[in-house]
């Protein structure tokens, strides 16, 4: 667990470097994120007073879009494509297969803290789908067998 | 000895980074040297990763790639399992008019010496011994239109900008693509990511705009890094500096930022709600000053037009949609991934010659055109071409040139029922007939599939009210997806009933 005054450091300097720029919010949130893995509610009274807006304001920016986490994800994110193109390739039955395997629905991570299951909708890989995303990897043409042998890789 | 592998994310998600690595480790352990350039995809995804190895002067081509094939491109090439012949004399290749894309999987996307050697940066050179009425008068006199979608002439959009009088203006390119079966803007920045550059520097001189964003959605991690890579580059050089320079920024997962007066919120630091039109984003675009919102595929045109002149460019095409469009072919599909050709061809031509149809090799049922928003087209309407006007007459769209192939074992109404869900879920609030509409009509599509078919007149008015009410096409297209179901797939709803009775 990170010491809550180098946290704060830490969210000072990433404000710092980012409140020069025309628009700094999503930036500034992106950078927390990498940084922490979710965006601390103890980060929202900073970030509000650096860029002299609400709290209310800042927690609405982060409700509002689907990357911004307010708690940690598990170690390891898989994202499965959702859209139109995965799902005329068969991308539902790799889904409910992903589901299964792991034990857990969207929006779940495993009760060992391993894995989190999340929907995308488009990962721009629509002419080689089903496709995922595995901490940033990307992953084509799954099949119901080889995305139960991706979640085996990605557990080990 | 001198090998391509692309860096463009068809080939990644193939496994083309493992394949870049063991080619350089074969060739270290052979004691060969060997250049390897991580290129642009060619746009032939069910090939990917393609190795491109020079002969003679020439690019062969070997693909889908795996590791055992690695050991044979220092082998015999011409017995090589994976040898395809010249990449540039494949049919899917030759069949194309590639002006737009004409760079992509061709060049080092971060070379800017083989950018300038290949015709880049020629329009920009053109642009600036003319005057800013002459650029707009060039790009709208070439006929172009906006690939993000709605179509609209671009030259026309410049011109508002141009003349609009302020301290500041804003080019904006929205790459939040966030369409299912589109890729050609992912493609681009990956591929050739200085023509975006160089259009938009273009349209910066054109509207007296000197600064630029691109807006390039979070799923796009690859096209962001090379955008990023680019930019600094193209600093270093002098391409971008006083005159323009740009930034990127990254979107955070909301489709209806792609929604260009949401996409500027976003770009503002704030939640990304629809703003009500008027005023134009040309006037008060971002923070409240003239602003141009451009697809990246639009932007990535200009640099063509300009070296090549309207006349060119508008010479291709068909009706009043002019030049050429990267068509990206996907979902069950045989031969998917993008391919640039003049407004005209019939969407069967597209569906069956270029395409091949299903990989599960049976009957095509339904081609989504056009992303999310855009409607189901069944077999008796494969005679419509491949333009705006045409498109419209068929109660369907071109949106950003996404074809979603589906065989017949596809089930309309859980598609019809998916454009509600998705609408529900990217909904930005703003207005009621998109947030609550789409709600509803999920339930009623669910009524319909325990085989109620008095839902049917509800979902039919709900759609109405959609469109009518709605404040952006978010809510005002998802009724094209869902009714073109219902339309043209009337057996899919009917077998609910049956199947209840
Ligand atoms: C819900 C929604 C999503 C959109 N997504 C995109 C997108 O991802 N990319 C895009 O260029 N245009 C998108 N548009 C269209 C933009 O609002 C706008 O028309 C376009 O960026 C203008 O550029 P163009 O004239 O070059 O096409 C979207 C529109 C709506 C209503
Ligand atoms: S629809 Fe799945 S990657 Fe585009």
């Amino acid at each position: 667990m990170l010491d809550s005054h180098v946290q704060s450091d830490r969210i000072a300097e990433i404000l710092e470097a980012h409140i020069g720029l025309e628009g700094p919010l999503l930036p500034i949130l992106h950078a927390i994120q990498a940084e922490f893995g979710h965006v601390p509610e103890s980060a929202i009274p900073q970030i509000a007073a650096a860029l002299t807006i609400s709290k209310a304001e800042v927690h609405g920016v982060i409700s509002f879009y689907h990357d911004f986490r307010e708690r940690p994800a598990g170690r390891h994110v898989l994202k499965l494509c959702r859209a139109e193109a995965c799902q005329a390739a068969f991308g539902n039955s790799v889904a409910e297969r992903a589901k299964q395997k792991l034990g857990i629905d969207w929006h779940e991570t495993t009760p060992d803290g391993a894995v989190t299951l999340e929907p995308v909708f488009c990962l721009g890989l629509c002419a080689c789908g089903p496709a995922a995303m595995v901490d940033g990897r990307l992953v084509g043409m799954l099949t119901p067998k080889s995305v139960e042998k991706l979640i085996d890789e990605v557990e080990k | 000895m001198r090998v391509w592998l692309p860096l463009d994310s068809f080939a990644l998600a193939m496994g083309g980074e493992e394949v870049a690595r063991a080619i350089l480790a074969e060739a270290k352990a052979r004691g060969v040297e060997v250049t390897l350039t991580r290129n642009g995809s060619r746009g032939m995804a069910w090939l990917e990763p393609l190795a491109e190895v020079e002969v003679n002067g020439v690019r062969h081509g070997f693909g889908p790639m795996t590791l055992a094939d690695v050991p044979g491109l220092f082998g015999d090439l011409a017995a090589h399992p994976k040898a395809l012949g010249p990449v540039e004399e494949l049919g899917w290749m030759k069949g194309q008019t590639r002006l737009t894309f004409a760079r992509v999987g061709v060049i080092d996307p971060l070379s800017l010496a083989e950018y300038r050697a290949h015709g880049g940066l020629e329009g920009l050179d053109k642009a600036r011994t003319m005057t800013k009425a002459q650029i707009v008068a060039e790009v709208t006199d070439s006929g172009l239109r906006g690939r993000g979608g709605a179509g609209f002439p671009t030259g026309i959009k410049w011109k508002t900008v141009s003349e609009a009088k302020a301290d500041r203006k804003y080019i904006v390119c929205n790459a939040d693509e966030g369409d299912s079966a589109t890729f050609a803007d992912r493609m681009l920045m990956e591929g050739d990511p200085f023509t975006l550059i160089e259009g938009m520097a273009i349209a910066g001189l054109a509207c007296g705009a000197t600064k630029g964003f691109v807006y390039i959605r979070s799923e796009y991690p690859v096209a962001i890094r090379v955008m990023r890579a680019a930019v600094d580059i193209a600093r270093a050089e002098g391409v971008l500096g006083k005159a323009f320079d740009m930034e990127i920024r990254v979107g955070a997962g909301a489709y209806v930022c792609g929604e260009e007066t949401s996409l500027l919120n976003s770009l503002e630091g704030k939640r990304g709600i629809v703003r009500a039109k008027p005023p134009l984003p040309a006037l008060e675009g971002f923070m409240g000053k003239p602003t141009v919102v451009n697809n990246v595929i639009s932007l990535a045109s200009v640099p063509v037009i300009l070296a090549k002149g309207a006349a060119f460019y508008k010479d291709f095409g068909l009706g009043r949609s002019r030049g050429t469009i990267p068509l990206q072919i996907a979902g069950n599909v045989k031969y998917g991934g993008l391919y640039e050709t003049a407004f005209g061809l019939t969407l069967g031509e597209i569906v069956d010659r270029i395409a091949g149809g299903c990989f599960t090799d049976r009957p095509v049922k339904a081609v989504q055109v056009g992303g999310p928003l855009g409607a189901y087209f069944p077999r008796a309407l494969f005679d419509t071409p491949f333009g705006y006007e045409e498109f419209a007459a068929k109660d369907g769209l071109i949106g950003h040139a996404g074809l979603t192939l589906f065989d017949d074992s596809a089930d309309m109404l859980a598609m019809a029922r998916f454009a509600m869900e998705f609408c529900a879920i990217e909904s930005c609030g703003k207005c009621t007939p998109c947030r609550i509409g789409s709600t509803r009509g999920v339930e009623t599509l669910d009524r319909l599939a325990r085989g109620d078919a008095d839902a049917i007149p509800i979902l039919t008015d709900l759609c109405n009210t959609m469109k009518l009410g709605s404040l952006c096409a978010l809510g005002g297209f998802t009724p094209y997806p869902v009714m073109s179901a219902l339309t043209h797939f009337p057996d899919d709803f009917a077998r609910a009933k049956e199947a209840a009775e």
